[in-house]
């Protein structure tokens, strides 16, 4: 953190109440140390995180995740083993605590076999949807309740990670469906997944396709652009958008190369290092969601994403039915799932805006 | 021992050193109190035959398992190996990170009577001048002055608003003191209350004003406390934590501190006050306590002794009271225990403070306050009731009401119109009836002055007739007159010739 920090901006998140007035401290007085106090308080609590990984079977996913967290989150699946592929979607999710330097993390995964392997794929999104937004009705319901606990379980999904398939050409009518329903409930990283299929010259024109297509349609991957802080932020943020989506690839085996063994795919013309940044990106896709933006992604899913939801259920709990079937946000066919989530567009709760009154981002 | 060298740094070090090196032997999380949820009161769970909790999540009408394996219980949840370095150890630091954009807040109250020390004790506290002037003891009644500032050390910023109470035990009669305390700080509840019951609500950004800390200053008379004191924090003790201080510690010898300290303690327990406690179950903190040698719950309260002023001590200036029988060195643990109500205040516990606050006496409040505006949790027949439900009845309710009331108004104005009516049609008849009667009043008068007229007229007419005939006969008379004196002067005429 630099001292020298911009003046508080209209956008800055710090209220300055007319009344307080900065006080020249003439000594050390060790204030300092609620930072440490507060560390040892959240190592001691641990934390949470829920990733959802999201794209038709067969793009990596499982092998993905387990290369993230480098270990065996999910076997990962060969297809023709005898392993049906889903009639329906499903959704998995296993639960895993690992502990680093004695920082205790509790992970979650959510994986969806079956996404998009159907020859009809109309409303695929919707048990994703469904899903969401369950957890977060969940946190509601324990938010709200008279005894409270001391500790709410997060179980809201932070971040869901998207792979769209190498075909080099541009996104599919599917993916950009998705995204655009999923982009304004949760926090969406799309990745190119297997992408040692493409050469490094088709794979920087498909990621310019890409982000053509996510700005024509107004898709706002993570991280968005209207929820920068300062000119760090925007700064750092930029360099990230420049490189969205990241061209991934995952490997669980470990490979010798030139002495050191490194995680790796190992095929007839080579081996594909996972963790060189001139064979693929994947450093960068593990940098941006566990190294550096990992609390980033929890803030902006509890303070906005949740935020809008709680505003929309609140509004609209006079037309919800409760219990399991609440999920059901669909009363009708065609502007159903679109419902929800067009409202919170345009009310969504923007960081720094202070009153209540206007709802624009 | 210098334990303002030490701190927080040490802290640090040892927390780190402490999880170092055991990144595959995983703790079993069942020490913390993260992982324990209560039993939960959701819609449809079940344990299937491997003991794990599924969820169904009904879309459209298909039940969609989602088989999760966290849920109640620590046996589900596995701990994972890592074959390398993953890099979320960073975790702490980005969380850190985080909170130090968004500054600190922390907000002390401070009750004491008026000229015991308090702003003293604040200026030293944090090494600074606030701007206070010192209050007369003329106040009619308690009342609580809050001051903010914004104090920044290195990339910390905190702000810290400090409560007095003006004129505490000045009055008389002292049997409402404790009222305008005990009304702030429920005040500072209810706000961030109806904050959070807002729909749209902002409260990362919320400027929060909950007391974390209330120093409670005892005078220093040697002997017990005053039945004020008890009175005031018993009525405190549910509400805010509070830390007992001895003010002016200087007035009180060694020996008879002792006695002073262990009196007080027995007797807030005896009326079961219940104080801050102190956390002693954390390592780090355990590990702080042996390094003072006593736990601070032994030097509680903390007899303190407050000074701006500095004074020359061997070479170097200190914060120090000045007598003419010595000098009484503010950070001087022989003299006083400014030093550890420091380092516990400040250096070891902010934190803690804060979430007692936020997770104990707030969430105390929050519950009363629910419960009174009339929310359960369950009805009667324990069903789950769900605040919405609630929310919805009452506001169904209170519509209702309202429409009633309306059209209570609305009758009543009707009638009110209709009488009004119902007068000035009344009133209409009579200017009528009186119009008439006028009407007819007049055409008589009128018709008499008529009849008058004629009769005026004719009388006229009469005279004028009478007139008419009075004057020819005189003049008949004066013309048969004219002719005899004519006769007559004929006669003389004749007479004379």
């Amino acid at each position: 953190m630099d001292p020298l920090r911009q003046p508080p901006s209209p956008c800055s998140p710090r209220p300055s109440s007319p009344r307080t007035q900065s006080c020249e401290m003439l000594g050390y007085v060790g204030i300092e140390a609620v930072l440490d106090q507060l560390k040892i308080k959240a190592m001691k609590m641990g934390f949470e995180f829920n990733i959802m990984v999201v794209g038709q079977s067969g793009l990596g996913k499982s092998t993905m995740v387990n290369t993230l967290f480098k270990s065996k989150m999910w076997k990962s699946t060969l297809p023709g083993l005898g392993v049906p592929t889903p009639k329906t979607l499903q959704l998995q999710s296993v639960t895993h605590v690992i502990e680093e330097k004695g920082v205790k993390l509790k992970l979650t995964v959510t994986d969806t076999p079956g996404f998009g392997d159907q020859i009809n794929n109309d409303k695929c999104w919707d048990p994703i949807l469904g899903y969401i937004n369950e957890q977060y009705e969940r946190y509601l319901q324990e938010e709200i309740l008279i005894t409270r606990q001391r500790h709410i379980p997060d179980t809201r999904v932070h971040c869901c990670v998207y792979f769209v398939p190498p075909t080099g050409h541009c996104l599919r009518p599917l993916d950009i469906e998705f995204l655009q329903r999923l982009c304004q409930t949760v926090n969406v990283v799309p990745v190119i997944a297997r992408a040692d299929s493409l050469t490094i010259e088709e794979r920087e024109a498909f990621r310019r396709r890409i982000q053509h297509n996510l700005r024509t349609h107004c898709i706002e991957v993570y991280p968005q652009k209207c929820f920068d802080e300062d000119i760090n932020d925007r700064i750092l943020n930029s360099k990230i958008r420049e490189r969205i989506p990241f061209a991934v690839v995952g490997a669980d085996r470990e490979h010798l190369v030139n002495g050191r063994c490194v995680l790796g795919r190992k095929t007839k013309w080579g081996i594909i290092e996972v963790e060189n940044m001139a064979h693929c990106e994947f450093p960068l896709l593990r940098d941006l969601l566990i190294r550096t933006h990992l609390q980033d992604l929890k803030d902006i899913t509890h303070n906005i994403h949740y935020e809008n939801y709680r505003v929309f259920r609140l509004n609209k709990s006079h037309v919800l039915p409760r219990g399991p079937g609440w999920v059901n946000l669909a009363p009708g066919p065609a502007p159903s799932p679109a419902s929800p989530q067009a409202t919170p567009r345009t009310m969504k709760v923007c960081r720094w805006t202070q009153d209540n009154s206007d709802d624009e981002c | 021992m210098p334990l303002v060298a030490r701190g927080s740094r040490a802290l640090a070090e040892r927390s780190r050193k402490g999880g170092a090196g055991e990144a595959s032997r995983s703790r079993s999380p069942s020490s913390s109190q993260c992982w324990q949820t209560a039993p939960r009161r959701s819609w449809s769970r079940s344990r299937d035959g491997r003991g794990r909790w599924e969820t169904v999540c009904e879309c459209w009408g298909l039940a969609i398992p989602v088989r999760c394996a966290f849920g109640a219980g620590n046996e589900d949840l596995r701990n994972l190996s890592l074959s390398g370095h993953v890099g979320f150890d960073s975790l702490p630091d980005q969380l850190v990170n985080k909170s130090t954009s968004q500054g600190f807040c922390f907000n002390i109250l401070c009750v004491g009577e008026t000229g015991i020390g308090k702003s003293t004790l604040m200026d030293t506290l944090f090494n600074t001048k606030f701007e206070n002037d010192p209050a007369t003891h003329n106040e009619p009644g308690v009342r609580l002055k809050a001051r903010s500032y914004e104090l920044q050390e290195s990339n910390v910023r905190l702000k810290l608003t400090i409560v007095d109470t003006v004129g505490f035990g000045d009055q008389i009669n002292k049997d409402d003191s404790y009222k305008p305390i005990v009304e702030y700080i429920d005040a500072q509840f209810e706000a961030y209350l109806q904050e959070e019951l807002k729909i749209k609500r902002s409260l990362f950004n919320y400027h929060d004003t909950r007391i974390h800390a209330c120093l409670y200053f005892i005078a220093p008379t040697g002997h017990s406390l005053k039945s004020l004191d008890l009175v005031t924090m018993k009525k405190l003790d549910s509400k805010v934590n509070i830390i007992p201080i001895i003010a002016k510690a200087d007035t009180i010898a060694k020996n008879e501190l002792h006695k002073f300290k262990s009196k007080i303690m027995s007797e807030l327990v005896s009326n079961g006050v219940q104080i801050y406690q102190f956390p002693t179950d954390e390592e780090t903190v355990a590990e702080i306590n042996a390094t003072m040698s006593v736990s601070p719950q032994v030097h509680l309260p903390f007899a303190v002794v407050g000074s701006t002023e500095e004074v020359k001590i061997g070479n170097k200036m200190a914060k120090a009271r000045q007598y003419p029988w010595g000098v009484v060195q503010v950070e001087n643990e022989n003299h006083c225990d400014f030093v550890k109500l420091r380092e516990m205040l400040i250096r070891v516990n902010m934190e803690d403070l804060r979430e007692q606050t936020h997770t104990r006496h707030y969430e105390l409040y929050r519950r009363c306050k629910l419960e009174e505006m009339g929310f359960k949790d369950t009805d009667p027949d324990s069903k789950p009731f769900s605040l919405q439900e609630t929310y919805e009845a009452k506001r169904n309710e209170f519509l209702g009401e309202l429409q009633k009331k309306e059209e209570e108004m609305r009758q009543m104005f009707v009638m009110r119109v209709k009488e009004k009516e119902a007068e000035l049609k009344e009133a209409e008849k009579e200017l009528h009836e009186k119009f008439d009667l006028l009407k007819r009043t007049h055409q008589e008068e009128k018709k008499k002055v008529e009849d008058k007229k004629k009769e005026l007229e004719e009388e006229v007419n009469n005279f004028q007739k009478k007139k008419a005939a009075a004057q020819l006969l005189q003049s008949q008379a004066q013309q048969a007159g004219a002719q005899q004196t004519k006769k007559d002067k004929d006669k003389k005429n004749f007479f004379f010739m």
